[in-house]
């Protein structure tokens, strides 16, 4: 009995210590879960940003015709921004603001990207006509470059968190 | 070639003068000294069918139906049975297929490196063993069967004829040069009677070339070549009779009925024939490679087109070093050419020595420098180019004087009485003398700036303006096995490639080291052999060749023309029908194209219909698709029929289409599902598709919505719309470049129409645009007279098809963006299914490495087409420009009319992507950073004033007028599709049209006098000085005329002269002058004359015929004249010393 009287007492004096560590179990699955995802899909995004990459590159080294880049090109730009967006909502729903912070300047870029972009019928951004444009290759390929720098760090960034929630 | 104009001195500069003595007899430009270089002046009144001289004189060759093809196959039909008697096949061969060939051509005959012509492969020289003469010949190249005659040779023809570069202009020589095959001929006589069997069979050539060839067996080569010269000037003399142009043809083949000559030779030439295929056949490198294929084994005709592998034309005109990579055998020959290796057969000292190893024995060692001597002379090296440039000192006047500091603000008067000259380049004369035509090919800065830093700090852009397609009145063509380029990058030799030795150039762009092929050693020209730097090709910066089966995809297709009427009730009202049947039935004769040329017509109103056309049917068939969401061609013969074939039922229906929709009550307009089925239509050949559009589309796929908002025509706000609403037009028009359709656009309407969004199916097609706004054929003759000459000129004007055009600069600089029509397909190749001479192109570059090391940059523009003929030609323009390294030099060497083209066209893209306010701050921009470069930069300048250099003066003049275009401006109420209009001309029209169009020019023509008057044949010319366009230039007491290019009015005072109205405008007085005249009246008093001879002068030079408007000073329509001048204030917009005030308030801050 006293045992369990000190430990009612506990628990009423130190009720936030032991309904924070509860909490934080059910938060530390979900948000663990998230940082895991989030790994997953970022190694996607990497792979996404190396890809559009070369395809730039190609098309300054007169490998490819720009329709047809265009067109292998184009399909890929929406699943890249839904799942950015995807684990973006996954990270506001885990409540992991500052991660959710540091996501959301990339949000926005590609909310703006896919405003502005021309005037076209089917999804995408690259339009055969303007992107042997120099300074629109050149736009292109230096977005690719820092997507692909942002993606890497927030792939170790998010091992980290998976990591730090997952021993927790 | 700047020798036209600027070349001569005492013109003074005049460039117009220049052209029209060109016409007159061309006695000026023949005296200079510089008589080689003449060919490429522009004429200005030179019609297409001038360039096709070439063409009839083929055609005799060229079977019916698909001439090229047949006879670029013909020659593998002849190969392949090597023994065949075909001579003619062969012969054929030669000229056009040269890759393939194992036979014997006289051109293979020689040279190792013939055999590759196909110029990407390159493979062929590489392949031969090294010094064996003998086993190269038999084994690795089909081709050679005579190589030792050959080494002999060289001896026999150095000296011949070098003078006679001087001649008049290339003594036409339209005649292949079967002098190189004589003179072996001659050789192999001295050696062997066995190899001169084969030697005789090789060459089908004329009864002068059989001539020669038993002179050679004489062993005088020289004379030789003197008799045989007399036979193809007469030729070509005749040829020439029949186009109205001078044109030079230097074939290194016969293309000609001659070949039938051979029958009188043919045993001989059979029995080596049948030797050789077993011998020769086998996987040389040259057949390896699966290029050549098309010319290989088959004989049937179909093969050129067969070839499986370009499969795109990217690869076809050669890109850049990806052909590197292509043939293995190539590496090794590029690793160790040393010099008497492959060329050894050229070298004098063989003759003596016919011992096989070359390279190692002194003896032979043609090389070494004695030998050698002679002939490194006649070759500018590098480095005599560059000494030849340092004649700067000697035009530091020049420069001094472009550099020399002008206060706008306080000169008054900036605009020279005379068009001044384009800026020269600073080169040493002969550069100059051979540069190509600032008309055709024009550097925004004729100093190019040696490092992107130092382009930084002058801040002015750096671009090319292009006009490759220009009509021209003199253009050597070359008919060559070889078309001799460098390996590495693929450009054209060209007049500034250096020459390191008599075997060796050294490319001008890559400087990569090249050897000079055999063939090449041969002068058509001069006749003459062993001076490759006298060739047409080194002494003309404007050169046509004609090509070869390598840079074919396939068959040269036929001309084929559609043409896409709308015929609802909006078209029928404003009688544009009858205008085009009339233009058309006019002009059916004069429609460029040969015996295939096709032709057909789709109308369409809320439905598609085709016409039947076939042949034998009593009149054409209608046939109505009104399935216009899925729209397909009912049937796919007969509707594009042969024009000669159907030429009374294309009549037919032409007199009968006017009269078949005047009562139609359909209104709706189905232009997308026309154009889809039109796409459809030509997919299978390619060709010209002509849209004429007199509405907004309202059905089916591409429909549009009016977008434009009348009430904000003249906002100062931003202008929406300028883009396209739609990307369907712009994605037919991708599909239509794939297939090698272009779309041209005539839009006749009343009201919107969107052209922003219609527009991109030419755009991106490479076509062109017509606007005419309200057009009426009674309401508006002025409009109406306009499209009828229009329509006269695009009918007939010379057309290409199936174009492409590569754009090639010295290592270090790069491009940066095209403008113009066409669609871009890799950084430096553009598309053109058409392409035109009235259209023109911009290109800006960039500078990615440091040019120090170098003293010349050059521009290669290489466009590559096929003909209305069916014969694929290569147009190439070469312009060498110096690199210079200080900002004053840049400054001096600034085109300011190319720079503001190129800055228009930059404004309008930004416009387009950005928005309008945004562009017209970029040009003030512009003009404000270059000027406050220009003062960081020189520290003698008082700081008060406005202080420009020379060459850039007219600088904030010129920004001025193109913020006041129609394109650009804001405030004044302009439609939004002629807005578009005139952007989509910036963009698309050559250099001189933008500059008419931006900044008019402004004559006083009620007293003109004779004073300063030019003089051609027996017309007298007055040359009224330029006015500056102010109204306060303008008096009530006279008239003026104003030249926009494409409309010129001619505004007359309230007190103008009476006699002038009387005598050149045919009316008793001002009063009884009617409003809305569109035409000058021929009277034959001295002043109309005079009148006359000044305008038709100034149209001489340009292909589409103004409107013409005579504007009375008290009409309402005089604000169309006053509204292009351009240094007035109006109530939106400054006038010029305002403007120049805001620039220097924008300087100082």
């Amino acid at each position: 009995m006293r045992l369990f009287q000190s430990r009612d007492l506990q628990l009423s004096q130190q009720s936030s210590v032991w309904i924070i560590p509860h909490e934080r179990k059910m938060a530390f699955t979900f948000a663990a879960f998230c940082y895991m995802l989030a790994l997953l899909l970022t190694a996607a995004l990497i792979f996404f940003a190396i890809w559009h990459i070369i395809a730039f590159d190609e098309l300054k080294t007169d490998y490819k015709n720009p329709i047809d880049q265009c067109n292998t090109l184009n399909p890929l730009v929406l699943p890249e921004y839904l799942i950015h967006v995807f684990f973006c909502v996954m990270f506001l729903c885990a409540t992991e603001w500052l991660t959710l912070g540091l996501n959301m300047p990339l949000l926005a870029y590609h909310i703006w990207r896919y405003m502005s972009r021309p005037v076209m019928s089917g999804p995408g951004l690259y339009d055969p006509t303007t992107i042997m444009n120099a300074d629109i290759l050149a736009y292109c390929q230096k977005e690719g470059w820092c997507k692909l720098a942002f993606y890497l760090l927030s792939f170790f960034y998010y091992l980290y968190g998976y990591v730090e929630f997952k021993n927790k | 070639m700047s020798t036209q104009g600027y070349a001569n001195p005492n013109s003074a500069g005049n460039n117009y003068s220049m052209n029209s003595s060109q016409n007159g007899g061309g006695a000026a430009a023949t005296a200079a000294p510089a008589a080689p270089a003449a060919p490429c002046q522009n004429g200005p009144g030179q019609t297409y069918p001038a360039m096709y001289p070439a063409s009839s004189y083929y055609s005799s060759a060229l079977p019916a139906a698909y001439p090229t093809v047949a006879g670029h196959n013909a020659p593998p039909a002849g190969k392949t049975p090597v023994s065949s008697t075909g001579y003619s096949g062969n012969y054929y061969q030669n000229s056009s297929g040269p890759s393939p060939c194992p036979a014997p051509p006289r051109t293979h005959q020689y040279s190792t490196s013939n055999a590759p012509v196909q110029s990407f492969q390159q493979t062929a020289p590489y392949a031969m063993p090294a010094g064996y003469y003998r086993q190269t010949y038999s084994h690795p190249s089909q081709g050679q069967p005579q190589p030792q005659p050959q080494q002999l040779q060289p001896s026999l023809v150095p000296a011949s004829s070098g003078n006679n570069l001087n001649a008049p202009l290339y003594p036409i020589v339209s005649y292949p040069s079967a002098p190189g095959s004589s003179q072996y001929g001659t050789l192999r006589s001295s050696q062997t009677a066995a190899e001169q069997l084969p030697v005789s069979t090789g060459m089908p050539l004329t009864q002068s070339s059989l001539q020669q060839y038993s002179q050679g067996i004489g062993t005088t080569p020289t004379p030789a070549h003197l008799g045989y010269g007399a036979p193809p000037l007469s030729q070509t003399a005749t040829v020439n009779g029949q186009s109205n142009a001078v044109q030079q043809h230097y074939n290194q083949n016969l293309h000609n009925p001659m070949s039938h000559h051979y029958a009188a030779a043919p045993p001989i030439s059979q029995s080596p024939d049948k030797e050789r295929p077993p011998s020769g056949t086998p996987g040389t490198s040259v057949h390896s490679s699966p290029r050549h294929h098309p010319g290989g084994d088959s004989s049937s005709t179909t093969t050129g087109s067969a070839s499986p592998v370009p499969n795109s034309y990217e690869s076809v005109e050669g890109g850049g070093y990806s052909d590197l990579a292509a043939p293995p055998t190539s590496v090794p020959a590029k690793q160790a050419p040393p010099f008497g290796y492959n060329y050894p057969t050229m070298h004098p000292a063989y003759q003596q020595n016919p011992a096989p190893r070359p390279d190692s024995s002194p003896s032979h060692g043609g090389y070494n420098p004695p030998g050698y001597q002679p002939y490194s002379q006649p070759f500018p090296s590098l480095s005599e180019l560059s000494s030849a440039l340092g004649g700067l000192g000697g035009v530091s006047e020049l420069e001094a004087e472009t550099l020399r500091p002008v206060n706008l603000l306080q000169e008054r008067n900036i605009l020279p009485p005379k068009h001044a000259p384009p800026p020269e380049p600073n080169l040493s004369n002969d550069l100059r003398k051979v540069n190509c035509s600032p008309d055709t090919f024009r550097c925004t800065l004729t100093n190019i700036p040696q490092t992107q830093a130092l382009l930084n700090k002058a801040r002015l852009p750096l671009g090319l303006l292009l006009h490759p397609f220009r009509d021209l009145t003199q253009l050597p063509v070359i008919t060559s096995n070889t078309i001799v380029r460098c390996r590495s990058c693929r450009t054209y030799i060209n007049p500034f490639v250096s020459f390191l030795d008599q075997r060796r150039w050294k490319c001008n762009l890559c400087y990569r080291v090249n050897d000079v092929p055999d063939e090449f050693m041969y002068n058509p020209v001069t006749r003459s052999y062993g001076e490759p730097h006298k060739r047409p090709e080194v002494q003309n910066s404007t050169v046509e060749f004609i090509a070869s089966s390598d840079y074919m995809l396939r068959p040269p297709q036929p001309a084929v023309y559609l043409f896409v009427l709308d015929v609802s009730h909006n078209a029928v009202e404003s009688g544009y029908l009858n205008v085009f049947c009339q233009s058309l039935l006019d002009n059916l004769e004069k429609l460029p194209g040969d015996t295939r040329t096709r032709i057909g017509f789709v109308t369409f109103d809320s439905t598609v219909h085709f016409y039947n056309l076939q042949e034998g049917l009593s009149q054409p068939q209608m046939l109505l698709v009104s399935d216009i969401d899925d729209v397909f061609i009912p049937t796919h013969d007969n509707l594009l029929v042969n024009l000669k074939e159907s030429k009374e039922l294309v009549k037919d229906l032409l007199n009968a289409l006017p009269g078949m929709f005047t009562h139609t009550r359909e209104t709706q307009s189905a232009l997308g599902p026309a154009l889809q089925a039109a796409y459809k239509l030509m997919c299978p050949t390619g060709g010209r598709v002509s849209v004429f559009q007199t509405q907004l589309p309202t059905l089916g796929a591409g429909l549009l919505q009016s977008r434009e908002d009348p009430n904000l025509r003249s906002s100062t706000k931003n202008v929406q719309h300028l883009g396209p609403a739609t990307d369907f037009y712009k994605k037919l028009a991708l599909d239509c470049s794939g297939q090698q359709i272009g779309v041209d656009l005539f839009l006749l309407s009343s009201q919107y129409s969107d052209l922003a969004s219609l527009a991109c199916v030419s755009k991106y097609s490479a076509g062109s645009v017509f606007y005419y706004p309200s057009f009426h054929h009674v309401h508006n003759t002025a409009q109406s007279q306009k499209f009828q000459k229009d329509l006269q000129r695009y009918l007939t004007r010379k057309i290409g098809f199936e174009a492409v055009m590569r754009i090639r600069c010295t290592k270090g600089l790069s491009i940066h963006t095209f403008h113009g029509n066409f669609f871009v397909r890799s950084t430096d190749l553009l598309s053109l299914a058409n392409v035109n001479p009235d259209s023109g192109f911009a290109v800006q570059m960039s500078i990615e490495e440091s040019l120090a090391d170098t003293s010349l940059a050059c521009f290669q523009a290489a466009l590559l087409y096929t003909s209305s003929k069916g014969k694929r030609r290569i147009r190439v323009h070469t312009l060498c420009l110096p690199v210079v390294s200080q900002l004053s030099e840049v400054f001096a060497g600034a085109d300011i009319q190319a720079i503001t083209c190129l800055l228009a066209n930059m404004a309008i893209d930004r416009s387009i992507s950005s928005s309008l306010s945004d562009a017209r701050d970029a040009l003030v921009n512009a003009v404000v950073d270059c000027l406050t470069a220009y003062r960081a930069n020189g520290s003698n300048i008082q700081p008060s004033g406005l202080i420009t250099p020379a060459a850039l003066r007219l600088f904030p003049l010129y920004v001025l007028a193109l913020l006041k275009q129609k394109a650009l401006r804001t405030g004044t109420s302009t439609r939004l599709d002629e807005r578009v209009f005139s952007m989509c001309e910036l963009k698309s029209q050559p250099l001189l049209q933008i500059m008419r169009m931006a900044h008019p020019d402004l004559y006083r023509i009620d007293n003109m006098t004779e004073q300063a008057a030019l003089h051609l044949n027996d017309s007298v010319i007055p040359q009224p000085p330029l006015l500056q366009l102010t109204a306060e230039k303008l008096t009530r007491e006279g008239a003026f005329l104003m030249d926009c290019g494409s409309v010129m009015f001619l505004w007359v005072g309230k007190c103008c002269n009476e006699t002038f109205i009387r005598d050149v405008l045919g009316y008793p007085n001002y009063a009884s002058l009617p409003s809305n005249m569109t035409e000058i009246p021929e009277l034959q008093t001295m002043y109309s004359e005079r009148t006359r001879a000044f305008i038709s002068w100034l149209l001489e030079s340009r292909t589409f015929h103004p409107a013409f408007h005579v504007i009375k000073d008290d009409t309402s329509a005089k604000t169309s004249f006053f509204q292009h001048l351009v240094e007035d204030r109006t109530e939106s917009a400054f006038s010029y010393y305002e403007f120049l005030l805001h620039i220097q308030q924008q300087m100082s801050k």
